[in-house]
């Protein structure tokens, strides 16, 4: 059983938002209003996290893009009353759409901050609407969504794989923020295969991952820029 | 002996039922108004979303939440504080249970009802019995509150039967309610002692379910890893405020309703006196609790921790950090800790402050924590909407309407708990007092001290 995980380069990643984009787009998140932006609204499944680091002028900018970092361990699959998300077989924290009462409380509990509610129900601009990708589920008012490492696409990999009667192979399932970063700073796969890209990149020494020290096992990892 | 020549004597107990004035229907059409408005609202957030809140990332928790915990506190008032009365013995409790455990039973539906407000699909909420994870804190609130609201309407009633016996008696309408209400209670030696039984059971048992109810709210915001919220001694924490807010809350009812149905025999100046001193304990146990956690935090130190303890202390949320500080200790203890100050008025201002400052406190602890997330996100401030207010508003009025209702229909103060305190309380309390002392007292002895 693959444990599916994802490197992300910040030495090469230039802070575009182009994953963002892509990911909005492949899993029909809402898009909301520039109001309701402003009152914190907007919904993200690929957010770009932006960190200032030293005084001006001497500032240095970061951007980290976060996805949902798929712990080991989450803090949220632990609270929710309904078991509207779980860890998988594969390492993936799924969300049972239909399952979800819009209780919040994985939202509150994960110390990412990775979760998305859709306060009202989702609406696109009219062009955009008849462009939906229909492989991911639209969702209704009132629940908690959040980035599934793309898990339709897995589906539809290993059905091809079925088809044509061989194994899954590396980069046959790749998430739509993967696939469209134009630096490749992006890499995923199976973490328990040693030979992996990503099983790779992760023992180097510049990998590191997002608030370790809580424990939660995050099965995304960084790469600190070179100075 | 039948009720009415029992009951003659406490008339006034039942003027409130047996006597309706044009103020009873004033209150009732506001009550009834701001319910409607709340309810109108509430079908507006039903149909378009919890959009019309005042909700967002980071802050996904707000007014219901806080208010779930503070109306779930003030439901402590009722049914532990009359079993820890009842049970140290304290002949005074007995004009005061009644009351303590109505706020109980309504308050409780009220909060427990919250936790729905604040679901995104409510419709949904069947889930719960059909997948629901009980390694889930919001379980095991579901659980320890349903236990206390059947533990505690039943401790309501059971003390309710020979009242209700007493009110079909006399021939109250409407006859058939307390004709079915009252059991066949006839007042019969057997009947009084499986009635005292039942009422020990119950007393007993409902302690630990009271405590046990704050104690896993607290744990709500205690099992995750958040900062503020990480603490162990959350649970004693929010059962020490629960109780603060609880007696704070019976203080102000006992005040307003002994003025509205002159209850001024019953309910006297030592009443207060000795409640008001319950509550002055209980802010300065809850000074000690709120001490702890910060000055812990404080010196761990710990840089996200901090971005919470600092938010509170100097940023965003001082103004109500420092008047929770000012509301729930402050005034209180120089109110209280004053023979002078500590009269009827005195008094009610300082439940007031600590309800006050009892909710702010509900409103610390949620909403800093989530307004400060850990990783680098811009944080918003959040400000309630006119929907959140009005459900505020609309649970109080709530309380207040089921308050009026249900003293319009039964007495208040427990009249046969009042009879026989003055048929055998004096009596017994003297032979308590026997046993306490050294040596032995002849019975002509105390009848000397009484006189």
């Amino acid at each position: 059983m693959p444990r599916w995980g994802m490197v992300i380069d910040l030495n090469t990643c230039t802070g575009c938002g182009e994953c963002a984009a892509a990911c909005k787009i492949e899993n029909n998140v809402a898009i909301v209003g520039p109001e309701e932006s402003d009152m914190g609204r907007t919904m993200l499944w690929m957010d770009m996290l932006t960190e200032y680091e030293g005084e001006y002028p001497n500032v240095k900018v970061r951007y980290i893009p976060r996805p949902c970092l798929h712990c080991d361990e989450p803090p949220c699959t632990r609270v929710c009353p309904v078991r509207a998300t779980y860890l998988n077989d594969e390492g993936i924290v799924a969300q049972i759409f239909p399952q979800c009462i819009g209780c919040r409380y994985c939202m509150a509990a994960c110390p990412y901050t990775v979760k998305s509610f859709n306060w009202y129900r989702p609406e696109w601009p009219d062009t955009m609407e008849s462009a939906l990708n229909p492989d991911v589920s639209a969702r209704p008012a009132g629940i908690v969504e959040k980035c599934t490492f793309c898990i339709h696409r897995l589906q539809i990999a290993k059905e091809e794989a079925a088809v044509e009667n061989r194994d899954l192979r590396e980069g046959d399932y790749i998430p739509a923020c993967a696939e469209s970063c134009p630096t490749k700073a992006i890499s995923f796969g199976d973490l328990d295969d040693p030979d992996t890209e990503v099983s790779r990149l992760r023992r180097t020494a510049r990998a590191f991952r997002l608030l370790e020290e809580l424990g939660t096992e995050p099965k995304v990892y960084y790469l600190y820029e070179v100075e | 002996m039948n009720g009415n020549e029992i009951a003659a004597k406490d008339d006034a107990l039942f003027r409130s039922i047996e006597y309706t004035g044009k103020n009873f229907y004033y209150a009732v059409g506001i009550f009834v108004t701001v319910i409607a408005f709340a309810a109108f609202l509430y079908l507006g957030q039903i149909i378009s979303g919890l959009g019309v809140t005042g909700m967002a990332q980071p802050v996904s928790w707000g007014f219901y939440i806080v208010n779930f915990v503070f109306f779930i506190g003030i439901s402590h008032a009722g049914t532990l504080i009359s079993a820890i009365l009842r049970l140290s013995k304290a002949e005074w409790r007995r004009p005061i249970t009644r009351m303590a455990e109505v706020i109980t039973a309504i308050v409780l539906a009220i909060g427990g009802l919250h936790p729905i407000l604040d679901l995104g699909q409510p419709g949904r909420i069947w889930h719960l019995a059909t997948s629901g994870r009980l390694q889930s804190p919001l379980l095991w609130d579901v659980t320890s509150i349903t236990a206390y609201f059947a533990a505690s309407t039943v401790y309501l009633f059971l003390p309710l039967i020979p009242d209700i016996a007493i009110l079909r008696d006399r021939g109250t309408k409407p006859r058939w309610l307390y004709q079915f209400l009252s059991w066949g209670w006839q007042g019969t030696p057997k009947q009084h002692k499986v009635l005292n039984r039942t009422i020990n059971i119950l007393m007993i048992g409902v302690i630990p379910i009271a405590v046990s109810v704050h104690t896993v709210i607290s744990y709500i915001f205690a099992m995750t890893v958040q900062p503020g919220w990480h603490s162990t001694i959350f649970g004693p924490y929010f059962v020490v405020g629960a109780i603060f807010s609880g007696i704070a809350a019976l203080l102000i009812v006992m005040i307003v309703f002994r003025k509205v149905y002159h209850l001024e025999n019953y309910l006297k100046e030592i009443h207060f006196s000795y409640l008001s001193i319950l509550l002055l304990i209980m802010s300065l146990l809850w000074f000690y609790f709120t001490f702890c956690e910060y000055l812990t935090t404080h010196y761990g130190n710990e840089p996200d921790e901090m971005r919470v303890f600092f938010y509170k202390f100097s940023g965003d949320f001082a103004p109500y950090f420092w008047a929770m500080i000012l509301c729930n200790f402050i005034i209180p203890v120089a109110i209280l800790s004053n023979k002078k100050t500590r009269k009827i008025k005195g008094i009610l201002f300082a439940s007031f402050t600590v309800l006050i400052g009892m909710w702010l406190e509900r409103l610390i602890i949620v909403v800093p924590s989530l307004a400060n997330p850990r990783l680098g996100y811009p944080t918003g401030i959040y400000i309630p909407s006119i929907t959140e207010w009005a459900l505020f508003a609309g649970g109080i009025a709530v309380f207040m309407l089921g308050f009026l209702l249900f003293a319009k229909f039964f007495p208040l103060i427990s009249v046969w708990e009042i009879q026989e305190g003055r048929a055998s309380s004096i009596k017994e309390v003297a032979h308590r007092l026997r046993s306490y002392l050294p040596d032995e007292l002849e019975e002509d002895e105390i009848k000397k001290a009484l006189h």
